[in-house]
């Protein structure tokens, strides 16, 4: 039986900017098992990493953040006190950042910032949160890992800053994981390395894990359950096999078809690209996100808003009412009736 | 008639770096006896993780940094011998970050014709007009003429910046990972745009990039640096099917491609990359070698040919090595 780690239900995160509202992240819903990878995938600008930090209650104060359930192991997480929610952050649920660089603090020893949570958030000594410290550096590969702990973040090259960036979300055993793009500053080779181990400690403390990404290669090789996210909105979601294999939104296939593949894609060839700019977000949008740039588009798509309709394979959900497929066409036509 | 456009001889550059207080400087070899030969209208892709010395290289190709040792030559003259001017008629950069390589203060014609402002171009009338032409040829708009980079999104400044390396016709443009800054879906656009460029204007590129899977799909010929030597070079359709250095293995076998059959690769490649001022003995690459054999650690590797290029791996210096080359 699997048990749910994280639940969330149509969150909205709206931001004032001077020209009016801008509409962010628009009703997102997405689960976390235990033991489970959920990856979210979209190009920049496109809301995941604010959904991310979100669910962190993380955002900056003029964002307006709502929804109707957000839940971390069956407590509700949501409007809770700044006090109580310190509490969860970087104890049941931490996060890990792009940028080991800029984001761990040059002016304090690696022991220092690893203990600091342990030490706000559970009893325990001195000595042993620097116990707890050094077992995690040796696991996440780590070596003379207690000689480390005097070191500053500067002395570290960045792959190893980034194992301790992990190790420190690591330091309380959270519940549930929140990986934002973790590879993207590392050489291919040290990021092959990082994702072998956040998959291997995942199994290993049986966490949820959601990483955001771009890299559709990360993505593949990581994910149990994928959402990809264009201009606020989830499009689709599936199985990393099902978004891989079959993708059915028009704009994950765009996605696919722009990524060279070694062996499939024709040396030299022409890639696919998918034309036009994402549209801004600021004020109302009527009909599909992706209608100015899709090659499906037709006056029903520009109607109404699209909603995300289940398809008839199992855990799979798309937002499209053109999708070649007899079956979403057929409920997708249910819907808009 | 020789048709190297540029070419790299044993070229060095060191850096002396000061390891602290009252203490010496110690020599860092950024670039450590590079061969480099680059043939109209060829893709060579520098491959290699950061701090190997790609953009020292780059930078010396481009004129901007002087070698400390070892000659280049540009269309078969000695870099030294021609001024900035000359050389940048010839070669052009692009770099990855469109956003930090526009003056946000100038508007996209001026940062265009800049070039033509520097070479002294006689005809200031034309300038216009010649912006327009290669505006065009990018794909971009010409109502974007008085616009200000600001404006522009991020695959409309990448076409901005090659634009600009293009309008003196330069014959070698060297990208520095012109994609990695962009979304997938405009990397793709822009890849497109270099293919078509290079055959339109026969033009001829050096890539520097770290993402494998453009590089695989871009490149004719590849160049493997490690730790300011290139241990591998051959034609791109030889090393990606058969990469002979077990460095280039690693490297190779760290892509992701988007195959969710397949789990993340272990590419054995251990510890972080070397400390480049103090370099392993022997062959620089040893501690980090899954077929490391007792003579790496003394022995440095000498060039050996290849098919299409050449190897430095001490594998192949037996008859042994031959055998599994050939094999």
């Amino acid at each position: 039986m699997t048990e749910r780690i994280l639940e969330v239900e149509n969150l909205t995160i709206d931001i004032p900017v001077p020209s009016g509202i801008l509409h962010a992240v628009q009703d997102i819903s997405i689960h976390v098992d235990r033991g489970e990878t959920l990856c979210i995938v979209g190009e920049s600008g496109c809301g995941k990493s604010l959904t991310s930090l979100a669910i962190m209650d993380l955002l900056p104060k003029k964002a307006i953040r709502q929804a109707a359930r957000l839940e971390l192991a069956d407590e509700s997480i949501f409007g809770i006190s700044e006090r109580r929610m310190s509490d969860i952050r970087g104890n049941r649920m931490s996060m890990i950042f792009q940028e080991p660089m800029t984001s761990l603090n040059p002016a304090y020893t690696i022991g220092d910032q690893l203990t600091e949570a342990l030490r706000r958030h559970r009893k325990v000594s001195r000595g042993e949160a620097k116990d707890r410290a050094v077992f995690l550096l040796e696991k996440v590969g780590i070596t003379a890992a207690a000689s480390r702990l005097g070191q500053y973040p500067h002395q570290l090259s960045g792959g190893l800053r980034q194992r301790v960036m992990i190790a420190m979300a690591l330091m309380c055993g959270p519940d549930l994981i929140i990986a934002d793009e973790p590879t993207t500053a590392l050489d291919v080779t040290i990021q092959a390395q990082i994702l072998h181990l956040l998959a291997e400690l995942q199994r290993e403390f049986n966490m949820g894990l959601i990483l955001i990404t771009h890299d559709l290669g990360v993505v593949a090789r990581i994910a149990d359950r994928i959402a990809v996210m264009y201009a606020g909105q989830i499009v689709e979601t599936g199985s990393a096999a099902q978004i891989f294999t079959e993708p059915l939104h028009p704009y994950t296939r765009g996605l696919l078809d722009c990524i060279p593949i070694p062996g499939k894609t024709q040396r030299g060839a022409h890639l696919g690209a998918i034309p036009g700019i994402v549209p801004s977000l600021v004020g109302q949008m009527p009909g599909c996100h992706f209608a100015s740039r899709c090659p499906l588009v037709d006056d029903h798509c520009l109607a109404g808003a699209v909603p995300l309709f289940d398809h008839r394979d199992t855990n799979r959900s798309i937002r499209c009412l053109r999708a070649d497929n007899e079956d979403t066409q057929k409920i997708s036509q249910e819907g808009v009736a | 008639m020789s048709d190297v456009v540029l070419e790299a001889r044993d070229i060095t550059r060191t850096f002396m770096i000061s390891s602290g207080f009252m203490r010496g400087k110690r020599p860092l070899h950024a670039v450590n006896g590079v061969n480099l030969k680059l043939q109209r209208g060829e893709v060579l892709a520098l491959v290699g993780e950061s701090g190997c010395g790609k953009t020292t290289l780059a930078k010396m190709l481009l004129g901007l940094l002087p070698p400390t040792n070892g000659t280049l030559e540009l269309d078969g003259q000695p870099l030294g011998s021609l001024s900035h001017l000359e050389i940048a008629r010839i070669v052009q950069p692009i770099f990855q970050d469109p956003y930090s390589s526009l003056n946000p203060r100038k508007s996209i014609g001026s940062i265009i014709t800049l070039p033509l402002q520097v070479q002294g171009d006689k005809d200031p009338s034309t300038w216009r007009q010649r912006a327009e032409e290669i505006m065009e040829l990018v794909g971009l708009p010409r109502r974007v003429y008085n616009n200000f980079p600001s404006q522009l999104s991020g695959g409309q400044r990448q076409r901005v910046a090659i634009a600009r390396a293009l309008i003196n016709r330069p014959r070698v443009v060297i990208c520095d990972e012109p994609t990695s800054a962009l979304d997938v879906s405009v990397q793709s656009q822009i890849l497109n745009l270099l293919q078509d460029l290079r055959q339109e204007l026969g033009l001829t590129y050096l890539m520097i990039s770290h993402n494998l899977a453009v590089v695989e799909h871009m490149a004719t010929r590849i160049a493997v640096m490690y730790l300011g030597r290139i241990v591998e070079e051959g034609d791109a359709e030889t090393v990606f099917n058969n990469p002979q250095h077990p460095y280039t293995e690693a490297l190779l076998g760290s892509v992701l491609t988007p195959d969710p059959s397949l789990g993340v690769p272990d590419t054995h490649l251990g510890a972080a990359y070397p400390n480049p001022l103090d370099m392993p003995t022997g062959c620089s690459f040893h501690p980090r070698c899954a077929k490391m054999m007792p003579q790496c650690k003394q022995q440095a590797p000498r060039p050996i040919p290849t098919e299409s290029g050449h190897v430095e791996c001490n594998l192949y210096e037996d008859d042994q090595g031959k055998m599994r080359m050939t094999s």
